[in-house]
């Protein structure tokens, strides 16, 4: 991933997902509460803080959300439980499973570099609501696309 | 900020204000939520919203109540009710009230993803269908038509004054001078401008036909006449009926349309009922009727019902100093159309141009652009790219007028099919009138018999 982005990766310790982001009755997660806790705890030298969770995600006015993001900001956070293959009633495909993250993972830290929905289905920033949109879809940027992401690593290298 | 795309939410719920704002944010859409619908219809104002999300169940003002103030002031607001109460009731009660879909909280994503991606590409077509409309209608606007000519920006002057008029127009000029187009633009300045603008073309038919294409025909009126067909006269009404090359038309035909001008009526061929004429006539020739009057080949009472205002429309070799302005605007046009980036032509290229004596006037310089910018190597239309009509036999020629080159054709063609008349005037694509008419105008005479063996 980090070739895409024109920057490098590092892991960070895990945190506890924040408990006032269940969803009475819907056994999900609200993430743009996930979102406020992560602003909290970005280190001083990221550019961007992407979060990865076993749980399942919403927004109150969604049934689901593969994940979301702070758009022209700084997090991010991807759900793994709908990325999975057993979710859909259908046996486990590691490289498949592997893939969708990557791509939704780029997704989501593509719109915090100010990116909205791409109408080319070849890159990755095209909207995708269901897995078969996410397999259907290239796994990286278009070149218009690309330019943005570079634009905001260059800042961001910058110190802006 | 205003986008291409712009939705107001109507929500009393924070939580979904911010949810669904944010998520359609990502979407690239301009998003604005408000909590009431006394807050959005302050907002309505504002902007050009595209698109209304407005929740069922509000205090105060609730969504059906609101979609019905809106539509006081927007009827054709696009309106999506948003509710957590899953009634059918409720579903009917909005989508009778005229909401474009209903929603069910909390939404499956995709589903209201595509409803709106269908609503936007809809309206981008409404948005494209109007600007293509506005394109259509701004070609045959005067103030497009393109000269600097002093006599032709006083026909512009003129054409604009009659266009406010219903009278009767002859337009006369050369072919290829643009008789057609401000015979349109006439229309389209005239407060008929949205009624049809009808033309015909009345040297490409022959006598019966041009008949029944005119003034229609009932069912039964002749062999082959197996439905009612209306007429041109009648398609024009309240609109404009372009009458072109009115110069051609036989003398029987003549006498019926000067009738029918006279009486402002006229029957379908076969037909009894008498029906009102409400179109304006303008006419259009590229011959000197005046000539043809005197030949006794075209009716003076008729020219002078067609002629209540004459406009002669030059040749463009009267006027020169146009031609770099007509090849400016079909570079720019034919850069448009054909996706071409050409800057301009070259000088010893332009210098050509205006040397050229452009028999076929400004449809010939159009055409002899289109040539060039599909030839044109270069950002620049050079000299080499532009093909100038020599005419057939070299020089000689060039002192010929229209008139003997059209004698010489017909005299070979007629000896060519041994003075059938039928058969020439197929050839020639006229009418076998139109062919005896010429005929007597150029005095021809059959000057061999062929031999019969």
């Amino acid at each position: 991933m980090a070739d895409c982005l024109l920057t490098t990766t590092r892991d960070m310790a895990a945190m506890p997902v924040p408990p006032e982001s269940l969803q009475a009755g819907r056994n999900q997660y609200y993430s743009t509460r996930i979102l406020k806790e992560m602003l909290k705890e970005v280190p001083a030298d990221a550019l961007k803080l992407l979060g990865v969770t076993e749980k399942d995600l919403c927004i109150p006015i969604l049934t689901y959300v593969f994940g979301e993001a702070q758009l022209g900001g700084t997090v991010a956070v991807v759900s793994l439980a709908r990325l999975r293959q057993e979710f859909h009633g259908l046996p486990p495909d590691r490289p498949l499973f592997l893939s969708r993250l990557r791509k939704e993972s780029l997704h989501e830290l593509g719109h915090t570099f100010g990116l909205v929905h791409c109408r080319s289905r070849e890159c990755v920033m095209s909207l995708s609501n269901t897995v078969s949109d996410v397999d259907g879809k290239g796994s990286d940027f278009c070149r218009y696309c690309r330019a943005m992401v570079a634009s905001g690593a260059d800042a961001g290298r910058r110190g802006g | 900020m205003e986008k291409e795309v712009n939705i107001l939410v109507v929500d009393d719920e924070e939580i979904v204000r911010d949810s669904l704002g944010g998520w359609l944010e990502e979407d690239g859409y301009g998003v604005e939520a408000v909590e009431s619908g006394k807050k959005a219809l302050e907002r309505l104002p504002e902007r050009s919203w595209d698109l209304m999300l407005v929740d069922l169940k509000m205090p105060g003002m609730d969504g059906i109540q609101l979609m019905d103030e809106v539509r006081k002031t927007h009827p054709d607001m696009l309106i999506i009710i948003m509710t957590a109460y899953a009634t059918v009731d409720t579903a009917v009660k909005a989508m009778k009230k005229g909401a474009y879909d209903y929603f069910v909280k909390p939404f499956n994503p995709d589903d209201i993803s595509l409803t709106i991606r269908k609503i936007v590409d809809h309206h981008r077509l409404v948005k494209e269908n109007l600007f293509l409309r506005k394109e259509l209608k701004k070609k045959y606007k005067l103030h497009d038509m393109i000269s600097k000519n002093e006599k032709m920006l006083e026909i512009f002057e003129l054409a604009r004054t009659v266009a406010k008029s219903g009278s009767t127009v002859l337009i006369q000029g050369e072919s290829g001078t643009g008789k057609e187009l401000l015979a349109r633009a006439i229309h389209d300045e005239s407060p008929r401008a949205d009624a049809p603008f009808i033309s015909v073309s009345c040297a490409s038919l022959t006598e019966s036909l041009l008949e029944s294409e005119l003034f229609g025909h009932e069912k039964g009126a002749f062999t082959g006449a197996t439905a009612i067909k209306r007429g041109k006269l009648e398609l024009a009404q309240d609109g404009t009926l372009f009458l072109d090359e009115i110069g051609d038309i036989s003398l029987k035909l003549q006498m019926d349309l000067l009738r029918v001008l006279e009486q402002k009526e006229f029957r379908r061929v076969g037909g009894t009922d008498l029906l009102p004429i409400t179109s304006r006539i303008l006419a259009a020739t590229n011959r000197d009727l005046q000539k043809a009057i005197d030949a006794g080949l075209f009716r003076a009472d008729l020219y002078y019902r067609l002629n209540v205002i004459s406009i002669h429309l030059p040749p463009l070799r009267e006027r020169r100093e146009d031609i770099p302005f007509l090849v400016d605007h079909f570079v720019g046009k034919f850069n448009i159309e054909m996706g071409k980036e050409i800057q301009g032509v070259s000088e010893e290229a332009v210098r050509a141009l205006m040397n050229h004596d452009w028999p076929g006037n400004a449809r010939e310089l159009r055409n002899v652009i289109e040539r060039a910018m599909v030839v044109a190597k270069e950002h620049i239309i050079t000299e080499a790219d532009i093909s100038l009509s020599v005419p057939p036999g070299g020089g000689n020629h060039r002192t010929k007028s229209l008139e003997e080159i059209e004698k010489a054709h017909i005299r070979l063609v007629l000896s060519e099919n041994q003075w059938n008349v039928a058969r020439s005037a197929q050839v020639l694509g006229i009418d076998r009138v139109t062919l005896y008419n010429k005929i007597r105008k150029f005095d021809l005479k059959r000057e061999t018999i062929a031999p019969k063996t």
